[in-house]
């Protein structure tokens, strides 16, 4: 029965290791070649995709840029409208230190509700799933809280929790639970019935099969809608910021605003965008070390063939 | 819990009087009905039959997975009424965890059992040796074969040497090449380990090569219409299987039965 595993090996896929001898697996216990190797080939060819994905946008970009400064220059448009690129270079770093602290204020609401909605919107999918009687009960309702418009409960936040951090924050959590659920359901529902009959079989109790095969199996969908949940809670906080608030970069906007400042304002926007951007790739690097296994984030190519 | 052939004087598998009827919203299908099936410690039962005809329904009721709509079953002298712990389980696809190792798929088993981890490890790397899966340890299954998954699948069925294994349709969408090789592993697994096999298959050529006995089965709703024993010795060369006449003949035989419909 050896030499099948030696019959096996002949059908390896070689052709990343162009240059090596076609891999044996010997009963020693070598190792299949080919399989974690090359890391600096495979970051080179990483980088130019990279590259190759973000040239176009780029170009974009420059262009939309371009055409700003231009007309801003030129005064199409009168500069308390529309700034230059300058103006708005020269306040954010005039301004520097009281936007940071801004910044840090809409951040801290804006990660602190995303945080709550994850673990809420994963404690409800769990209840939804395992439950029928809480599906029942808790899936209309949550799609009911969905289509009210939670800008417009804004307002009535402000009132309730005053202008302090509570009222962003739960606005954030409202705005960005429904992706984590959804999410959530969809992805514990994924799993592979025959494997929950195979975890029966050994004896494992719900909570063992939750951790090592359920949630696991979840993972890719879940952090699917994290990412979608993180971008929303920005908007939340910002909201919030907008109905009342003492500080955050939603109030700052309101004040630029107010003062016809737009080079403050700009400069605002892009803090805005920032952390979202910010955010957002925090969490697709958690996804890339959470499940390098998946589909989504493997370019490798299959080790055998046959 | 774990010997291989349990010391109990009667049958590894007993079903009596089995039907399985499933209720949906409007209608209700009998997926078995009125099957008695009997298999002693060490036997390789195979059953073969048209698809939809329940044979899986059955598997699912050793295991205790599906409760019969009447009749009694028992694993090892004990009346099935939950899960059964005593089995190992092969599915059609391997339905390995895509996050974990080859090794740290087989060892699922122990962890959900909660088995000591250096006897398990030991074992797990004797059931890789003895599948042919040195050298893979490490891969993850989207790196393998479809045979090779489906080995890492078995290896783990067998981690905590049960004392009946119950395969459905293992082979089934694996090519034919592959197939016959893992037949040939099977046969010489199960006589290594003495294990109760109760496999469940479509091909009569798999059928007939692996099994002491074969129990063909009717179109849904399925019955056991008759029962071949396979008068081959338990060693099989699958070469020499395929041309012994005895094998010819037996193959003959259940492929007239099942073109008949199976209807009597």
């Amino acid at each position: 029965m050896t030499h099948r595993a030696a019959d096996q090996s002949a059908g390896l896929v070689t052709d990343d290791v162009p240059a090596a001898a076609p891999p044996t697996v010997d009963a020693a216990g070598g190792s299949p070649a080919g399989g974690n190797a090359r890391p600096a080939t495979r970051a080179g060819s990483r980088l130019l995709r990279l590259l190759e994905a973000l040239w176009r946008p780029a170009l974009l970009l420059a262009a939309l840029f371009a055409g700003w400064w231009f007309a801003a220059e030129r005064e199409y448009m009168p500069n308390y409208l529309l700034p230059t690129p300058g103006q708005v270079w020269a306040t954010m770093t005039e301004d520097w230190s009281f936007l940071m602290r801004n910044t840090y204020v809409t951040l801290y609401e804006t990660v602190i509700g995303f945080v709550l909605a994850a673990l809420l919107g994963l404690g409800t999918a769990v209840l939804i799933v395992y439950s029928r009687t809480l599906e029942k009960a808790v899936y209309p309702i949550v799609l009911f809280a969905q289509v009210i418009p939670k800008i417009a409960i804004a307002p009535l936040l402000v009132a309730w929790f005053g202008v302090g951090l509570t009222p962003k924050v739960v606005l954030a959590v409202l705005i960005a639970f429904f992706p984590v659920v959804i999410s959530g359901v969809a992805g514990l529902r994924s799993t592979d019935p025959e494997l929950l009959d195979l975890s029966a079989t050994m004896g494992a109790g719900p909570w063992k099969t939750f951790r090592k095969i359920r949630f696991p199996h979840a993972l890719p969908h879940l952090m699917s809608g994290l990412k979608v949940a993180v971008t929303l809670a920005v908007v939340g906080a910002v909201v919030g910021e907008f109905v009342g608030a003492e500080e955050g970069l939603g109030y700052v906007l309101l004040v630029a605003n107010g003062n016809l400042d737009a080079a403050l304002l700009f400069a605002d926007l892009f803090l805005m965008s920032l952390i979202g951007i910010v955010l957002f790739a925090v969490v697709e690097v958690a996804e890339a070390l959470l499940i390098p296994w998946h589909a989504s984030r493997r370019g490798g190519v299959p080790l055998a063939t046959s | 819990m774990s010997t291989a052939t349990p010391t109990l004087t009667g049958a590894a598998v007993d079903l009596t009087d089995l039907t399985v009827r499933f209720q949906s919203k409007r209608s209700r299908t009998t997926a078995v009905t009125d099957v008695s099936l009997r298999v002693d410690p060490g036997e390789f039962v195979t059953i073969v039959g048209p698809s939809g005809c329940g044979k899986s329904t059955l598997l699912k009721i050793v295991a205790g997975l599906v409760a019969p709509t009447s009749g009694t079953v028992s694993l090892l002298g004990r009346p099935v009424r939950r899960p059964q712990q005593d089995i190992g389980f092969v599915f059609q696809r391997p339905a390995l965890l895509e996050w974990r190792s080859v090794r740290r798929n087989i060892l699922l088993q122990a962890e959900m059992r909660g088995l000591d981890r250096s006897v398990a490890a030991r074992r797990a790397d004797e059931l890789i040796a003895l599948t042919g899966l040195t050298g893979f340890e490490k891969a993850l299954p989207h790196e393998l074969s479809g045979g090779m998954q489906q080995r890492v699948a078995l290896c783990r069925a067998l981690l905590h040497q049960p004392p009946v294994l119950l395969m459905d349709e293992p082979f089934g969408a694996l090519d034919a090449l592959t197939r016959e090789q893992l037949n040939t592993e099977l046969n010489r697994i199960w006589r290594d380990t003495g294990t109760t096999v109760l496999l469940v298959t479509h091909s009569i050529a798999e059928a007939v090569f692996l099994g002491t006995r074969v129990e063909v089965m009717s179109p849904r709703p399925g019955r056991i219409v008759r029962t071949f024993p396979v008068d081959i010795p338990p060693e099989r060369d699958y070469a020499q299987v395929m041309s012994d006449a005895r094998f010819d003949r037996l193959a003959t035989q259940i492929r007239r039965l099942l073109g008949a419909g199976a209807n009597h």
